[in-house]
């Protein structure tokens, strides 16, 4: 049964929702969009797809008659969303990336607000607060002030509470941000029933995965449409060029970068143990040999994925060299600390009152290894984090880095590890160039030593046109830079990076990811909180983590071969996810 | 087709009254707004009713007794009987000047050694000498003006011990009107109503549209058929019954348990409340429309609002006292017109011209900043 009423299909068989026609918005002197075009049709989802800063948002808000285009037209069922911007707010529905829920109302009292907004009434409006509220599982919440529902579910109310009155066009601008994968896929579902109603649904992402699941996509990068129809098209486009090297002896990470010196070979990425490579042209794969991958290495044929395609627009991926490596020096480890154990915690626990956020965590980190922490918002990641730099204070247990217990000399300890926070805690308003003196500074570097740094920071990273461009003004891939060369400069042993690549696009990512590589081989040791799978994989291991616990871990492998079952043959990261949190909460309700 | 269905221009009733009961609903579950609104007057006017007062009641000073007359011992026993001064005997000039500097006392008067010779040849005054502690001019004051009559009492005093009349000069008789025994506090607190209706129309209302922005919330009712001036008014009623409340709050508070006397009718202090109200929840509702951020709204509201109704207003310091440029300034306060129609009201009563006056001048400042605001407060993003 479809939650909402039918909306009314086009009487001429035309099925065009929304038509975008030669659309520029300049913000300044900064071009945000740059001739777009394109259709949304009824009846599917249209996915909007793009990494951070490619104009999505910006789109979806002149759909939504919220911003006024520079030059242009948008057509929203034949309305002007300018001109005609009353009657556009009666059958649009839009959702922005912070759903505005009324964070002090209960469930039923957002409800009654927009529907009284929307003049939804009478027996109508208990008819749909009750297929709404079925429908989206919020029935048993509905006293519930908003600000006290999970991620999920706050997500869930902000689609309730935009299909009142049964908009024609839904507009929902990352809707899946912040949602951990279970309540992402249920959020999907009903998104999915609802186009299958007849609205037409714009859902816009970061995540190319999910560009794969949608009808049509309009993919964006810097404002810029790269690719607008069918995502299956596009995808088999790369079929027989995407293919995956298996059964690698040795380093996988060396294995990349060797790969990727390939002429055949113009994108890579780890997988588990496992390296997934897109090929120049269909079938001409790279020799063996020059890869020295082992003696039992083989390629297999995979199936093409969005995320492929976008690279090949791209023009491919970065290289696999990373010439902050050979700026590193070797990190060592001082006398007495054990190499196996560089990173440890032992039952952390930590309690905010009755709330348990961490709960008898155990884990240690190797030395030159990279560990994650995966899990959904609110599970306890930036607590465990936290408490792991010495910014919190167990309630039990201990935490300690390179030997030296956080709770005893927190400041001793901070001096060995770099961090780097998930939105670029770099001072906007300084340029690049004081960004870089500053934070050489506060790390104890001086006199020659820092002019020395800065410089080879500069060089790596070649910030050298930005030097007095201030930080907030840089490119998105750019600022990614300028972080982590502020967080490497006094040379830690050991580094911490928060949700890193969230957002960014796949070349910045896999630029990243190449530099965190090339230290590593130096014998630094990496710890990632992600809430995305996809940045999981880069992982020697993870540690997964839900409700303030630790409920598996193991490499990327182990995790999906536990969550193998004879039904799915290739489970993904997200699938390994979903079924372990579901098997967690079944053993949890047994206990019980 | 109920009443809920009535439209006036763009304003649909029952969306209106949606948003001003989200609004509502908002300010009851916000402990911030219910302490601003009602707990912050009732310590404000205990303050301004109990704690300050400008009034001097005793004055501690120090005497210094160099003479050893008769008229001399006289004169001291005057002051020592007097009910405003607490007289510290002290036997050096040198020693008083020490408790003077550190503050021990707020003056000092030296009986000379020549006091009684002079007064037998008529010339006593000029051996009294006061010195008063000039870094507190409101208390010289006082002790300058106390003294004086102390001087006269013990003129009075030695004529009637002599068996003469008084000497029939002119005599001064004081008499103040509407507030007779001059207690401070019966201007003070109508004063401070004003201040806490500022803190209440325009610290409150800062917050509010920006705390829609920052949040999110204005970009989903934007996307929603609600209208400018539907979202305007939401943000404006509930804030003005919130507003008239607290100010009945303080009248009662003024007049039932501190004892201050109010004299005007209700209905001139509704008016005139309205009008102030209008005007400061209109500029706090621009502020908080032009900046979009609850912090700098809040500064912003504190600095245009709060400090000049408290310090240019003229509840505390006298404005024709002031130097003329910022006499000017004041003109373009409204909390002058408000504490001038308030004290008017609990001092003297409903004297119309001087309440019409001052009521024009809210009118305008209403009417401007209201007026701001609407011209400000967009439908989209980017406007």
């Amino acid at each position: 049964m479809s939650p909402v009423a039918n909306a009314d299909p086009s009487p001429h068989g035309n099925d065009i929702a929304i038509v975008i026609a030669d659309l520029q918005q300049q913000f300044g002197a900064r071009p945000a969009l740059c001739g777009i075009d394109g259709t949304v049709r009824r009846g599917c989802i249209t996915g909007l797809v793009g990494p951070d800063g490619a104009g999505k948002t910006t789109l979806i808000r002149i759909i939504a008659g919220l911003l006024k285009p520079s030059s242009g037209t948008v057509q929203v069922e034949g309305l002007d969303p300018i001109v005609d911007s009353v009657k556009l707010h009666e059958i649009v529905g839009y959702m922005p990336q912070k759903f505005g829920l009324y964070e002090d109302l209960t469930v039923l009292e957002n409800l009654r607000l927009y529907a009284d907004l929307r003049n939804v009434t009478g027996t109508a409006r208990e008819a749909s607060f009750k297929r709404l509220l079925q429908f989206t599982d919020l029935a048993r919440f509905t006293e519930r002030l908003a600000g006290k529902l999970s991620g999920g579910m706050r997500q869930k109310l902000g689609l309730a509470c935009t299909l009142l009155g049964t908009p024609k066009v839904l507009l929902l601008d990352e809707p899946s941000v912040g949602v951990d994968p279970i309540s992402r896929r249920e959020l999907w579902h009903m998104v999915s029933e609802l186009a299958g109603a007849g609205m037409a649904v714009v859902w816009s992402t970061s995540y190319l995965d999910e560009a794969e699941l949608c009808s049509d996509v309009l993919l964006m990068h810097a404002g810029k449409l790269e690719y607008a129809g069918v995502p299956r098209a596009l995808m088999e486009s790369m079929r027989g060029r995407s293919i995956q090297l298996r059964h690698i002896e040795g380093n996988q990470r060396h294995v990349l970068q060797r790969a990727l010196r390939q002429p055949e070979v113009i994108d890579g990425v780890i997988q588990g143990a496992a390296l997934r490579l897109v090929l120049r042209r269909a079938g001409e794969r790279p020799d063996l040999a020059g890869l020295d991958a082992g003696a039992s290495a083989q390629m297999v044929d995979v199936e093409p994925r969005f995320e492929d395609a976008f690279i090949d627009i791209l023009g491919g991926g970065p290289g696999g060299d990373s010439v902050l490596a050979e700026h590193t020096r070797e990190a060592r480890l001082p006398a007495g600390v054990d190499p196996l154990a560089v990173i440890s915690a032992k039952a952390l626990t930590r309690r905010f009152g009755d709330f348990i956020a961490t709960d008898h965590v155990e884990f240690s980190v190797k030395r030159g290894e990279i560990f994650g922490l995966l899990g959904p918002n609110g599970a306890g990641k930036s607590t465990i984090f936290k408490m792991m730099c010495g910014l919190l204070a167990p309630s039990e247990g201990t935490a300690s880095v390179m030997g030296i217990d956080l709770k005893k000399s927190a400041s001793r300890a901070r001096r060995e590890l770099g961090y780097m926070a998930q939105k670029f805690a770099l001072y906007g308003n300084l340029t690049v160039a004081q960004n870089l003196d500053f934070f050489s500074g506060i790390y104890g570097l001086q006199g020659h030593a820092q002019r020395t740094m800065i410089q080879s920071m500069i060089k790596v990273f070649a910030l050298t046109p930005f030097l007095s461009t201030q930080a907030n003004e840089l490119p998105l891939g750019f600022k990614q830079r300028l972080a982590l060369s502020c967080s490497i400069m006094h040379q830690p042993p050991l580094l911490f990076l928060d949700e890193p690549t969230s957002g960014v696009d796949p070349i910045t990512r896999r630029e990243f990811w190449t530099h965190i590589n090339g230290l590593v081989d130096k014998g630094v040791t990496v710890m990632v909180t992600t809430h995305f799978m996809d940045e999981a994989e880069y992982c020697d291991r993870i540690g997964l983590v839900y409700h303030g616990r630790i409920i598996a871990s193991g490499t990327p492998d182990e995790l999906k071969e536990s969550a193998r079952t004879s039904a799915a043959e290739n489970v993904t990261m997200e699938e390994a996810f979903i079924r372990l949190v579901q098997r967690n909460d079944v053993a949890a309700q047994e206990a019980a | 087709m109920t009443m809920l269905d009535v439209e006036i221009g763009n304003i649909k009733l029952r969306r209106l009254l949606a948003l001003c009961r989200k609004e509502s609903a908002q300010i009851v579950r916000d402990p911030s707004s219910i302490l601003i609104a009602f707990v912050l007057p009732v310590i404000l006017l205990l303050i301004f009713g109990f704690g300050i007062n400008l009034d001097a009641n005793t004055v501690r000073i120090g005497l210094v007794v160099e003479d050893t007359g008769a008229e001399a011992r006289r004169f001291a026993q005057v002051l020592e009987g007097s009910r405003y001064f607490d007289v510290v005997h002290d036997s050096s000039r040198q020693h008083a000047r020490t408790l003077l500097a550190a503050g021990e006392i707020r003056g000092m008067v030296v009986i000379a050694s020549d006091f009684s010779a002079k007064v037998r040849q008529g010339k006593g005054a000029a051996a009294i000498q006061v010195l008063t502690d000039g870094a507190e001019p409101n208390t010289a004051n006082f002790l300058g003006s106390y003294m004086e009559g102390a001087w006269q009492t013990w003129l009075g005093q030695r004529s009637i011990d002599a068996g003469q009349t008084p000497p029939p000069l002119a005599e001064l008789s004081a008499r103040y009107w509407f507030n007779p025994s001059t207690v401070s506090r019966n201007f003070l607190l109508p004063g401070s109503i004003s201040v806490i209706m500022t803190i209440i129309g325009a610290l409150l209302t800062s917050l509010v549209i920006a705390r829609e922005w920052e949040r999110g919330t204005m970009e989903s009712l934007l996307a929603t058929p609600v209208s400018r001036m539907e979202l305007l008014l939401s943000k404006i009623l509930p804030y003005y019954v919130l507003g008239i409340f607290a100010m009945a709050l303080c009248v009662v508070m003024a007049t039932l348990i501190i004892g201050v006397p109010y004299r005007g009718s209700l209905l001139a202090l509704f008016v005139v409340g309205s009008l102030f109200l209008g005007s400061s929840l209109g500029l706090g509702l621009f502020l908080s429309t032009t900046m979009r951020n609850q912090l700098m709204a809040a500064q912003a509201a504190l600095t245009a609002a709060f400090l000049p109704a408290t310090m240019l207003s003229g509840y505390v310091f006298e404005i024709s006292s002031m130097p003329w440029p910022v006499q000017l300034a004041s003109y373009f306060i409204p909390a002058r017109y408000f504490v001038s129609a308030l004290q008017t009201l609990f001092q003297a009563g409903d004297i119309w011209p001087i309440l019409a006056i001052n009521a024009a001048f809210l009118l305008a400042s209403s009417i401007f900043w209201l007026g701001l605001t609407v011209l400000k407060f967009g439908r989209r993003l980017d406007d």
